[in-house]
């Protein structure tokens, strides 16, 4: 197991927001949160990287004690792509090098700028890499934070809702990379999303999350037309459509 | 081809990044230039043949009077306060996340301001001698200093706290600095009618800012801590520019935001305390030099850092060059050349809206 997440509790000063959060992840899959709007996602993956302290409850890195690592440490073995982010004056090669900041001493070295390049070249960017990132598109801009966060060369991966401000086509491409690191990197992959077809799409595992606990947890077969429409509170139907599994709203 | 390109890459990066290393370099050898033409330049006329034998060591006295004692300190005080203030106002902004910020706009530099006219006036750190405009003369400038700080400190905790705790938007945060700054300038001057008339006028001057104060001993000290703080901002280069990539991408990253922002605020606190307390305030240096090197190389600290604080020491040079030449041989305060300099810039910037870069 690469992460495992055991009794969680976290509040907000005393307003409590995520009560008995128990699950494990896989090296190499693609794991999905899903929830309503305010259902603490956010919150829950904050809590994964140490940026909010649970009040109770363990987190586990391959055996490691999240607790017991400091902020670096913790960014060595966590990649966090926030669901907010700012684009400073940066070109994209600076921006993913950026990634390389827990590994570094003083300056990057000759390793760093090969990692920085080999991510790019893997996600298509190597033309963009001199371009500043306030001349990019959502979608490219997207893709640098992701690239940011592979540079890290984390163990696990938290994406919160990277696809939320992207086109279709756009949708696609990112999953389909971060899919594809999660496998060839063999690391686990933690995804925070809205969209429910995306997700059957290409998630391997899923997590219902309402008002703050675990309605559901496990693979496709928690997926049922049921267990949607008491999280979402919305009546749909689960159908194939082409061999995927698609959800409409009834 | 395609794989031509990707062979290239970093080479085609390490020259961008190169690019960035010679305007710095550049930059320097003006400063440089510059430094030699200024003491040239004067009531007392020079040449450059004189100014070299000098500071070689192999001229008469009138000369080595007029070089060593009054326009060489006077070349480096400004070289070296430039380069704190811009180098304070570049961090700040970076940590505050806010591109109007800088020591001056804060009310930083009046908070200091009038911590040194305290110990100046009420704690007896300076006396008069003449009834020129230099007449205070600073018997303890450690004194002056610490009290500066103390006085930038305060401000600082309310931009501090105002920031932090209460989430207030960039331009909030100036209004706030304008009326942190009228709050000092008023104490300075409610300190004034507990002052000697001559003690008044040189006050009123040094709030001007005077490059033409700083005595050997005083430009020692502004050189160690300015080096010093250079130096601990260089060693956190990738933390500032992680800070602007949003705070929470900061902290997915290792950076522990609040000790770096404390520490940060700190140490150009300091920077900013030493300057006013041996030279006055100078308004906008600290806001335009990070803002024109942004501009030209971007925002990474790595060089960013190193840029501003050179293109700090060239512009408060050839400011301070300009206020005693424009019209010698009286010397205008160099504070009013950084001001038509710096005022049009943050107008502009607040009319932009505050976009952040
Ligand atoms: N910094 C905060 N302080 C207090 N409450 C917060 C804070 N951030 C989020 N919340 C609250 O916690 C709950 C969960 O938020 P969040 O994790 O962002 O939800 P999601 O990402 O699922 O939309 C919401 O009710 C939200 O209002
Ligand atoms: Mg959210």
């Amino acid at each position: 197991m690469m992460l495992v997440v055991d009794k969680v509790e976290f509040s907000y000063s005393s307003r409590p927001v995520l009560r008995d959060i128990r699950f494990e992840v896989k090296r190499g899959e693609l794991f999905s949160i899903l929830g309503n709007n305010g259902a603490g996602k956010s919150t829950l993956l904050k809590c994964l990287n140490k940026i909010l302290k649970p009040q109770t409850g363990t987190i586990l890195i391959e055996k490691e004690d999240l607790s017991m690592l400091n902020r670096r440490e913790v960014a060595r073995r966590l990649g966090y792509v926030a669901q907010r982010y700012e684009s400073g004056r940066f070109t994209v090669f600076d921006a993913v090098l950026l990634g390389r900041k827990p590994h570094i001493k003083w300056g990057a070295t000759p390793r760093d700028l090969k990692i920085v390049q080999d991510v790019l070249q893997v996600l298509g960017m190597e033309e963009l890499s001199l371009r500043y990132l306030d001349e990019l598109s959502g979608g490219e801009l997207q893709k640098v934070v992701i690239a940011r966060a592979l540079a890290q060369e984390p163990r696990v991966l938290l994406l919160d809702e990277p696809t939320s401000n992207l086109d279709l086509r756009n949708q696609f491409e990112v999953l389909k990379i971060v899919k594809k690191a999660a496998k060839e990197r063999n690391i686990a992959v933690v995804v925070v999303m809205h969209d429910l077809n995306l997700a059957m799409r290409f998630a391997d595992k899923f997590l219902l999350l309402k008002n703050g606990t675990i309605f559901a947890c496990g693979g496709m077969e928690i997926m049922t037309p049921e267990n949607i429409a008491s999280v979402y509170g919305v009546q749909v139907a689960v159908e194939r459509l082409a061999g995927i599994p698609v959800v409409v709203p009834l | 081809m395609r794989h031509l390109a990707m062979e290239n890459m970093p080479e085609s990066y390490l020259r961008y990044t190169q690019r960035k290393v010679f305007i710095i370099c550049l930059l320097f050898l003006l400063t440089i230039l510059l430094g030699v033409y200024a003491i040239n330049a004067g009531s007392a006329k020079l040449s450059p043949a004189q100014v070299l034998l000098t500071l070689l060591g192999k001229a008469e006295g009138h000369l080595n009077i007029i070089i060593w004692n009054i326009r060489l300190p006077r070349v480096l005080a400004a070289i070296t306060a430039g380069a704190g203030l811009s180098v304070a106002g570049c961090v700040m902004q970076s940590i505050l996340r806010n591109p109007l910020a800088s020591p001056f706009t804060l009310g930083v530099s009046q908070g200091a301001a009038f911590g040194a006219a305290v110990a100046i006036i009420a704690l007896g750190a300076g006396s008069t001698h003449s009834a020129s405009a230099d007449a205070v003369i600073i018997n303890n400038p450690y004194l002056v200093t610490i009290s500066a700080f103390v006085g930038a400190m305060v401000t600082t905790m309310v931009v501090l706290f105002l920031a932090q705790i209460k989430g207030v938007t960039p331009e909030a945060m100036v209004l706030a600095g304008v009326a942190l700054s009228s709050l000092f300038s008023a104490a300075t001057i409610i300190l004034q009618y507990f002052a000697s008339d001559v003690q008044v006028a040189s006050i009123v001057f040094w709030t001007f800012g005077d490059i033409g104060r700083a005595s050997w001993r005083d430009l020692e000290i502004m050189a160690v801590v300015t080096g010093a703080a250079l130096i601990y901002f260089m060693a956190n280069q990738w933390n500032y520019n992680a800070l602007d990539s949003g705070e929470e991408t900061a902290k997915g990253l290792g950076v522990d935001v609040e000790k770096i922002r404390m520490a940060g605020m700190f140490v150009a606190s300091l920077v900013t305390s030493v300057a006013v307390s041996f030279l006055g305030i100078i308004g906008f240096i600290g806001l335009v030099s990070p803002h024109m090197m942004r501009r030209i190389l971007g925002g990474d600290h790595r060089f960013l850092i190193p840029a501003s604080s050179v293109m700090g020491g060239l512009l408060l040079l050839a400011s301070d060059t300009l206020a005693r030449t424009i019209i010698s041989p009286v010397v205008l305060p160099v504070g009013a050349i950084t001001s038509f300099m710096g005022a049009p810039l943050f107008l502009y910037l607040l009319s932009r809206g505050y976009s952040k870069r």
